[in-house]
């Protein structure tokens, strides 16, 4: 039976079998789906990418008040603009580990204070400079100075010192962090000649492409770097279009004007993918839509009105209509299956009776008011709605007040006690309880004031054993999804789409959106 | 001095009156509007020296009336000041998008105007049969669907399923002017469904109030057709209310396409401005509303001097 589906896995990669079909088959001999896709991913790889061609991605996400700049990069279009030029020290690799980009290997001291990396030799920047360590010294230095606007200076904080050890580079650390590896895979942190301190925008650095037209928020285009060192890049050109509008992006994917989008509506996804030569791909994620209460402001600073707005919750329902099925049901922490050392808890259940068990509980009487905006999350009104429907049902009285997009983040989020909201996930937990669960972080959205959990966090960090720190990490996680003051009902996938003018797209794939912001130099266009 | 020279010099300084009180409107209303412009460049990160630092760098702590004349004389000399978001010189980033956005609405212009002349003098020629009535239903049900619906059925049906022209209307500079007319062929045809019908009912209630006239009998008595009769002696007396409701569209062309170019991901100065107004940079803000107020004005003023001139009455006074 396996060489059966061998055969049609390679049918349907030398497109004599459609990818709905082959799924259909393989689901009639008894594979899931996630088998069937692998099978048919690895079926493609052995096919083999082919050279040359134009890759035309339409993104939403990108403005014209963007800049080339990687430490100001904040969306969707800046990634993949940054991926094409430019290169990290390490990166996330496609099963979840980290991989060498521009440093060939690293090695932590015992305890975990001191990581040395070492760069990978003979590397050239696209103006033909050799990639020195003292490059990577200054761009850190431009990433974490006192008046840096880097994106990335949450993470550099812990770092204390950067030195060059020769083709090597020093990190030394405040304290213990077996996390380093993935903190440095950020993606603002593109090593540049100088550090980019002269130019930071000159988009001048090591990836696979060298970028030939840059229009903020409208164009970019990109050729292929003829003295690459690794083996990305397949496209000749990459050609990025921003296409903010839904239905507009969908259009020039259908027309054929783009061969790749991102963010395909889950509304309309299904519809999308039952044309002929459209696949819809979709890759669960660390991303996720919130309701957020503050802890330290009544009503929500009791814990029993928490648990009774997070009993009253149909998380499943969220799901079915606010995501169309492109996604699964959260758990009121912010950690899924995509994050490494992930430890699965008993799942909270919609349950009126016990909302209404712990409002009572509570004594809190009257309506609670929520907050949102379409821009929190796609379908936020609409989810509000949901809430407020299925919290009548508990006989809490939830009003829903409908705010402006313009002004919601700096005006309503992590303002207001009680809003939507949403996360775009990171590489591990540390990273994400660092940004918004501990008591100090500039976006505790929430106002979690926990003592135990913020040393938990410290001393995970530190911790090299990691049997030990799973089950730090699930106990942290435990103690947020009952005393948090998030609810989390639901992780949205990324849903993306491609043409059958290109093949080699990989779904399921840790980190950004896009097959990790490399679709463009990994994916190729079919002969 | 003649008295249409006397009534254009005057129509004129109104429009620079106008224009000036505009810009004082525009330069409050961006000082009013919420969000402070030091915290949204940095973010939530911000601390309260940069901030300052910031805000006195910015100029924000002058007095208001200093900074509206520093920023008018500025204008007045071509210079606007500098993005706060990206650090560039306005006026350099918005002739591109400008010019854009006048390439579109020139196009556009170019199809629609005489289309709806054209149609309207179709209108009058056969005014309450089943031509008059055509146009006059497609036009207005055209006017009333709101525009970007109709970008996403031109879309749907003329890009997705015959796949005649793009429905990304991206043009760039290594494009001849032939790839770049393909590019915009559904934004213009957007447009000129949206124009179409005022300019047209227009053309066909200035005419007919003219067709009713003394002379328009005689012309008819003379023995000329009926085309002839309307353009050479009715249309030459209807300029004036036409012209008017052109340049009201034409002005309608260049500031109120920002939805079109949204849906039709066209770089013009629509999505430029929204872009900046999310973000706070009030620089580019108060430029682009000083363009838009000023091709307005402009436009205005020019149908104006038309109606002056094409009046005989103010041409060859007693």
């Amino acid at each position: 039976m396996n060489r059966h589906m061998q055969y049609l896995a390679s049918q349907a990669v030398a497109g004599k079998l459609s990818r709905r079909d082959f799924l259909g088959k393989a689901a009639a001999l008894g594979f899931t789906a996630v088998s069937a896709n692998l099978l048919l991913s690895s079926a493609a790889k052995a096919a083999g990418p082919q050279k040359g061609g134009t890759i035309r991605l339409g993104l939403q996400g990108g403005s014209t008040t963007d800049s080339l700049d990687p430490a100001l990069v904040t969306n969707t279009v800046g990634l993949m603009v940054t991926r094409l030029w430019g290169e990290t020290l390490v990166e996330l690799a496609e099963d979840g580990g980290i991989e060498g980009k521009l440093a060939e290997s690293y090695e932590a001291s015992a305890d975990a204070k001191t990581w040395t990396f070492k760069l990978r030799s003979g590397v050239t920047y696209s103006n033909g400079q050799n990639v020195t360590a003292e490059d990577v010294v200054k761009t850190m230095e431009r990433h974490s100075g006192e008046d840096t606007k880097s994106g990335a200076l949450g993470i550099m904080r812990g770092i204390k010192d950067v030195r060059a050890d020769g083709d090597s580079v020093v990190f030394e650390l405040d304290s213990p962090n077996a996390d380093l590896p993935y903190l440095l895979a950020d993606y603002h942190l593109i090593i540049q000649p100088g550090g980019g301190m002269d130019d930071p925008a000159a988009a001048i650095g090591t990836g696979p492409y060298i970028m030939k037209s840059s229009d903020m928020g409208v164009r970019f285009v990109a050729e292929k770097n003829p003295n690459y060192w690794g083996d990305l890049g397949n496209a000749d050109t990459v050609e990025i279009i921003v296409i903010n509008d839904d239905t507009a992006r969908v259009a020039a994917l259908q027309s054929g004007q783009v061969d790749v989008i991102d963010r395909v509506p889950p509304r309309t996804a299904k519809l999308v993918d039952r044309a002929p030569n459209i696949t819809v791909h979709s890759t669960s994620a660390a991303g996720h839509y919130v309701f957020i209460m503050h802890c330290n402001t009544a009503p929500f600073d009791n814990n029993d009105v928490r648990l009774a707005l997070k009993y009253g919750i149909n998380r499943q329902e969220m799901v079915d209509k606010i995501l169309n099925g492109y996604g699964t049901v959260g758990n009121d922490t912010p950690i899924n299956a995509s994050y490494p050392m992930y430890t699965e808890l008993e799942q909270r259940q919609f349950d009126p009776d016990k909302a209404m068990h712990h409002l009572k509980k509570s004594g809190h009487d009257g309506s609670i008011l929520l907050r949102t905006s379409d821009n929190s999350f796609p379908g936020a009104p609409d989810a509000s709605a949901l809430f407020q429907q299925s919290l009548a049902g508990a006989g809490i009285k939830l009003d829903v007040k409908r705010e402006p997009n313009d002004g919601y983040w700096s005006e309503v989020w992590n303002n207001k006690p009680f809003c939507t909201s949403y996360w775009g996930g990171r590489p591990t937990q540390d990273q994400m309880f660092t940004t918004a669960y501990l008591s100090t972080a500039d976006w505790n959205d929430t106002r979690f004031n926990n003592e135990q959990f913020d040393q938990m966090l410290v001393a995970a960090r530190g911790e090299l054993d990691v049997a030990k720190r799973t089950q730090m990490y699930a106990d942290m996680s435990t103690i947020l999804r009952d005393e948090g003051g998030l609810i989390c009902p639901m992780f949205n996938d990324f849903v993306e789409a491609t043409t059958d003018k290109v093949d080699g797209f990989v779904e399921g794939i840790p980190g950004q959106v896009l097959m990790n912001g490399y679709a463009a130099s990994k994916l190729w266009v079919k002969a | 001095m003649s008295p249409v020279v006397k009534l254009l010099a005057q129509r004129i300084a109104l429009s620079l009156l106008l224009l000036l009180l505009i810009s004082v409107v525009i330069f409050a209303g961006t000082m009013v509007l919420p969000g402070d412009v030091a915290q949204s460049i940095l973010g939530q990160s911000a601390t309260p020296e940069a901030l300052a630092n910031l805000r006195a760098e910015l100029g924000v702590n002058d007095p208001p009336v200093q900074r509206y004349f520093a920023w008018l004389f500025g204008a007045i000399q071509g210079d606007l000041g500098t993005a706060l978001t990206s650090g560039q010189d306005i006026s350099e980033a918005l002739a591109s998008r400008f010019w854009n956005t006048l390439f579109l609405a020139f196009w556009a212009a170019v199809v629609a105007v005489p289309l709806a002349i054209f149609l309207g003098l179709v209108a009058v020629r056969f005014k309450d049969r089943w031509p008059d009535k055509l146009i006059s239903g497609v036009t207005l049900a055209s006017i009333s669907i709101p525009e970007f619906l109709i970008g996403y059925v031109l879309m749907y049906l003329v890009a997705v399923k015959l796949r005649w022209f793009p429905s990304v209307a991206m043009i760039n500079d290594n494009m001849n002017l032939f790839e770049k007319l393909n590019a915009i062929a559904l934004p213009i045809a957007v447009l000129t469904l949206v124009v179409l019908a005022h300019m047209m009912r227009m053309t066909r209630a200035a005419i007919l109030n003219v067709m009713q006239s003394a002379y328009i009998e005689t012309a008819e008595l003379k023995g000329l057709n009926a085309f002839q009769v309307i353009y050479r002696h009715a249309f030459p007396n209807a300029i004036a209310p036409i012209v008017n409701v052109v340049m009201l569209n034409l002005a309608y062309l260049v500031v109120g396409v920002v939805v079109i170019e949204v849906v039709f991901v066209y770089p013009g100065m629509g999505q430029y401005l929204v872009d900046h107004v999310s973000k706070r940079d009030v620089p580019v803000v108060q430029a682009c509303g000083l363009i838009f107020a000023a091709v307005y004005i402009g436009l205005n003023m020019i149908a104006d001097i038309v109606a002056i001139l094409s009046n005989p009455r103010l041409r060859h006074p007693k």
